[in-house]
């Protein structure tokens, strides 16, 4: 195939213990690391090593969100990808919104395959891969730990609740990455200078004339109810009667 | 008025636990009617498991040759052809759902709400995000069909007292052929199942190889125990992938959870905080487990661990 396109969202890192407003009317952000989304990574190293196997000829990033996810789009380049497409748009974009978008910048780009993280660790919504692949009518592989790519299909192995279960698509298709799949390399300096020569094309979302979707609204946002401080015993026998003691044993 | 189509997971002979707890959240819906839907290639097995849910008003079966194996590419338009009669359309949080409910969305042109723990009103719906850091509130508009995933470790399974009517449901949509089936590599295992289990033993990193995972899998054994894992286990490939428990893995709500050597990265805690007990064995007495811990035993596993399961006799 040609092109594989990837989607790589802007979120909280990983590490970060996200806090609850004080206010209640969002969750705190200001000064906190910002990373690509962990499944995004995933998503990205998989197509860098379709490309490096010679199943694609060029790998492109694509990001929804503020300008300031030019810095993940970079880092994507800085990886590996050959190109970046950022469409500007409100952080909190919704998932359909978001689906519609991707569907437009793949009617432009005519990619082979789309690969996207299985859910990105913010709103952990796991929907905008199977959203996209539905409106583009095309096959969806979810939760993907393995890819094989053979001419014109895909078999590819997806972690479900019993195992692992095999599946095979024609392409072109949606694939989402799970854990597993890979480990993304890491990024070396040199890669980082010349990552800023590559291109990144700018629209904005109010320029592609996506319809407007029906809002899911926030309306409080909470931390989650605390357990009780529990008791530490000393060894085993400790451990026993405290069990018993709960009816558990 | 409400109207809930619940989507049934199954295997072809045996529904799965998540429709009667999916149920369940559908039944907190004041004055919902409830129909559940049976994809398959033959139908009357799991239907008639269905029909014993109590809450379930209809059991409708989809029959065709193509719905043998659950393919979200071939579900979602007999899912949304269906949805046409509904103000709802629930499947569970599980892999199953994860996969088919946002297509169903996309293809109503709504976006989903992903894992309901909390049922406000017929449009508002409370769920985590930043993996159960935070609750939210949210709010679906009316008019447009709701489409959800439920968070089943939220909710107890409905009762098997009903004996719901069984009917063949007419189902216009074009099928597509291009996702294929292949295979399952499923995990052969006597132990109770690990999202049902009312026990769960689960062992982390710290076990440090497949092999010693075996005292994991004796105290579980004794206990009459699922078996669990942490991300750190699965990726160290000392046990499989079904075992990780966790935000990206299965999120559980035993009455007693024991973590063995797993440190409790808010990724795998936000997959056990509904357990009834939590039991933490860990040499590091700093080790965030000990947090959500309602017992806590600091040491080395390797001692700990056998003598527990010695002295269960």
């Amino acid at each position: 195939m040609d092109k594989i396109l990837v989607g790589l969202k802007r979120v909280v890192d990983y590490n970060v213990r996200v806090r609850v407003r004080n206010d209640g009317t969002g969750v705190e952000t200001d000064g906190v690391k910002m990373s690509i989304n962990p499944f995004d990574e995933i998503a990205l190293e998989e197509a860098l090593r379709l490309k490096e196997r010679g199943e694609a000829t060029e790998v492109v990033v694509v990001s929804i969100g503020t300008s300031d996810a030019q810095q993940q789009l970079r880092t994507g380049l800085a990886m590996g990808a050959d190109r970046a497409i950022l469409v500007e748009a409100d952080a909190d974009l919704d998932a359909l919104s978001r689906a519609r978008t991707l569907l437009e910048i793949v009617r432009r780009e005519q990619p082979g395959l789309v690969i996207l993280g299985k859910q990105a660790i913010d709103d952990d919504n796991n929907q905008t891969g199977q959203m996209l692949a539905a409106l583009w009518e095309r096959p969806q592989a979810t939760f993907a730990s393995e890819v094989v790519i053979s001419g014109e299909t895909a078999r590819v192995t997806r972690e479900v609740d019993v195992g692992l279960e095999t599946i095979e698509i024609d392409l072109p298709a949606v694939i989402t990455s799970d854990l597993r799949l890979n480990e993304p390399r890491y990024v070396k300096l040199p890669d980082i200078m010349k990552a800023k020569k590559k291109p990144l094309e700018e629209l904005a979302f109010a320029d592609l004339g996506i319809a407007e979707s029906p809002q899911i609204k926030a309306t409080a946002y909470a931390p989650p109810a605390e357990r009780a401080r529990g008791i530490m015993v000393d060894d085993v026998s400790g451990l026993v009667a405290a069990l018993k003691d709960k009816g558990l044993l | 008025m409400t109207k809930i189509l619940v989507i049934a997971e199954h295997d072809g002979q045996e529904l799965n636990p998540s429709t009667a707890k999916t149920v369940a959240c559908a039944a907190e819906l004041d004055g919902a009617t409830i129909d559940v839907v049976v994809f398959a290639d033959s139908a009357a097995t799991v239907a008639a498991q269905v029909a014993q849910l109590d809450s379930v008003s209809r059991v409708l079966t989809v029959e065709n040759p193509a719905n043998a194996k659950a393919l979200a590419a071939v579900l979602a338009p007999q899912v949304a052809a269906l949805a046409a009669d509904y103000s709802h359309v629930f499947g569970p949080s599980t892999t199953f759902g994860k996969d088919l409910m946002p297509r169903v969305a996309a293809l109503l042109g709504v976006n989903q709400i992903s894992d309901v723990m909390g049922v406000l009103g017929a449009h508002e719906f409370q769920r985590p995000i930043y993996a159960g850091n935070v609750v939210i509130t949210v709010a679906a508009p009316s008019g447009h069909p709701v489409v959800a995933t439920v968070r089943t470790a939220s909710y107890k399974a409905v009762g098997n007292g009903n004996t719901a009517p069984v009917e063949a449901a007419a189902c216009d949509a074009d099928i597509p052929a291009h996702t294929r089936y292949i295979e399952l590599q499923a995990g052969k295992s006597d132990r109770p199942d690990l999202q049902t289990a009312a026990k769960v033993v689960s062992g982390g990193r710290a076990l440090g190889s497949a092999e010693n995972f075996d005292i994991i899998y004796a105290l579980a054994d004794k206990m009459g125990a699922g078996v669990g894992a942490s991300r750190a286990a699965v990726d160290a490939g000392y046990v499989p992938n079904e075992m990780q428990v966790g935000q990206t893995g299965k999120i559980i709500a035993p009455d007693l959870y024991v973590a063995i050597g797993i440190s409790g990265a808010i990724q795998h805690l936000t997959g056990i905080k509904d357990a009834g007990t939590i039991v933490a064995i860990n040499k590091d007495a700093e080790a965030p487990i000990f947090e959500v811990a309602d017992i806590g035993l600091v040491g080395d596993l390797f001692d700990i661990v056998p003598e527990l399961t010695s002295s269960l006799g």
